[in-house]
């Protein structure tokens, strides 16, 4: 269970709620209202105050390399450092399986980057997220980019980590995607958060 | 040693060039006749005071005031990295570290030629250490200066695939790896260019400087390579001391990128 506590920082009031095993959070709200920095700050990517634990173990107390392969922030656009797509995975070969479901093509391992549509790009940034296996799932409009094929295969992908006990906090535009995930949303306006339920 | 001696009439002949270009910027229309001049003033005043400040310190022989007269150049040269960075780090950060490392480096390399290679009597003997300071410290701040002005403007030109990097797990060393190398080796560019032209393209300004002097073109060529191996060392010590401080400032005890420590760009 991932228990966040007082959380804020520049641009976010303090926010407060828990996330259980296997559950999906949504979060709402206009562009600019703080949605990405809530998952950023829960990443431990900014500065930031508050208490975040998982499990009870407290993010502070572990080496925030190590928190971060547990609590993955996925950006709406990912980034790359080097040259082709498998240069960016440690394991390649392990990931094919994911980037067949994702609807990927089989090849796109030695495709450069600059060939690799915005879509692919978001689908493969999600695949080496994936890959780490991770326990909470910070996922920022990771379907913006993508048809609706596309975004029902990274719902199903999802949706399977969730039953495998993972949990996610997803933020999106898309009112009927947020139904189909959440029990309940996180909505944000002007910095400050409030819980509703779907 | 065939020694010629340089007469004041002999400077006033060479100066009739500027002149000229001068008259050459007012007939063209360049406009710089006014910057030219000025600039051959400040010169002609700075070398003088300088000869008069380095014959002063000749005589006097004493770790105190050469020890101050080298504090003195590590000081301005300081000044200059903070002047050629695009995106300075905030706070005494941006003179401190530039000017830190290039005082540690430059120190270590001429004290290391001095005590175990070139040995003047007293080791600190201002006539030696002083030029040998000058030449080693001049490289080692364009090393200093081209590493941080390529680590900072890399960070800022690839901050989402770093943030990438750092979301993923890696540590803020994995994530600015890349940056990093990249700075160092565009830091050590100039000095192996010039090793790597010298004699070829161009006869190094202190070995000409040597020959003209009277020295025995072989003996100056000894210099020089010294003096060489003695700036790849002082420039590599200082930029990977200055690239590794920047990237811990740059970055902090929880791995994230804090482009927030940098100054403003320019608009």
């Amino acid at each position: 269970m991932l228990v966040v506590r007082d959380l804020t920082r520049d641009g976010l009031a303090p926010a407060s709620f828990t996330l259980d095993d296997g559950e999906c959070i949504a979060v709402r709200g206009a562009s600019g209202s703080g949605k990405t920095l809530l998952l950023r700050a829960i990443a431990d990517l900014d500065p930031n105050e508050g208490v975040v634990t998982l499990d009870g173990a407290e993010r502070m107390a572990m080496p925030a390399p190590e928190w971060r392969r547990k609590v993955t922030y996925i950006a709406a656009e990912p980034g790359w450092w080097t040259d082709t797509v498998e240069q960016h995975f440690t394991d390649w070969t392990a990931a094919a399986a994911l980037v067949r479901e994702l609807g990927l093509q089989d090849d796109c391992g030695n495709w450069p980057i600059s060939r690799l549509s915005t879509g692919e790009r978001q689908r493969l940034g999600l695949v080496r997220a994936l890959m780490l296996r991770p326990q909470v799932l910070l996922l920022d409009e990771s379907t913006s980019g993508l048809d609706d094929a596309a975004a029902a295969a990274v719902e199903r992908v999802i949706c399977a980590r969730l039953r495998d006990g993972a949990s996610a906090i997803w933020v999106t535009h898309d009112t009927a995607q947020a139904r189909r995930l959440a029990r309940r949303a996180l909505a944000f306006d002007g910095g400050r958060m409030c819980e509703e339920a779907m | 040693m065939n020694f010629i001696t340089v007469t004041p009439i002999d400077l006033a002949i060479a100066a009739v060039l500027v002149i000229l270009n001068g008259a050459l910027s007012i007939a063209l229309g360049l406009r710089i006749e006014a910057q030219l001049a000025i600039a051959a003033v400040r010169m002609v005043v700075q070398l003088l005071l300088v000869g008069i400040v380095l014959t002063t310190l000749f005589a006097l022989v004493s770790p105190l005031w050469t020890g101050l007269a080298a504090l003195a150049m590590v000081l301005f040269a300081g000044r200059e990295i903070v002047a050629r960075q695009e995106r300075r780090l905030l706070g005494a950060w941006a003179y401190g570290l530039g000017t830190a490392c290039m005082l540690v480096a430059a120190t270590i390399v001429t004290v290391f030629a001095l005590i175990t290679q070139v040995q003047p009597d007293p080791w600190y003997n201002p006539r030696w250490s002083l030029p040998l300071l000058g030449m080693i410290l001049g490289n080692t701040m364009t090393g200093i200066s081209l590493g941080l002005h390529t680590l900072t403007t890399t960070v800022v030109r690839e901050r989402v695939a770093i943030e990438a990097r750092l979301a993923l797990g890696a540590s803020r060393n994995e994530a600015l790896q890349s940056a990093s190398r990249g700075a160092v080796r565009t830091a050590l560019m100039p000095i192996v260019n010039a090793m790597a032209a010298s004699g070829l393209v161009a006869l190094p300004g202190m070995m000409t400087g040597q020959i003209l002097a009277g020295i025995e073109p072989i003996e100056a060529v000894k210099y020089q390579i010294l003096i060489m191996f003695l700036i790849a060392g002082g420039t590599s010590l200082g930029a990977v001391t200055a690239v590794a401080g920047g990237v811990y400032r740059l970055t902090d005890a929880r791995h994230r990128l804090r482009l927030d420590r940098l100054a403003p760009g320019p608009a």
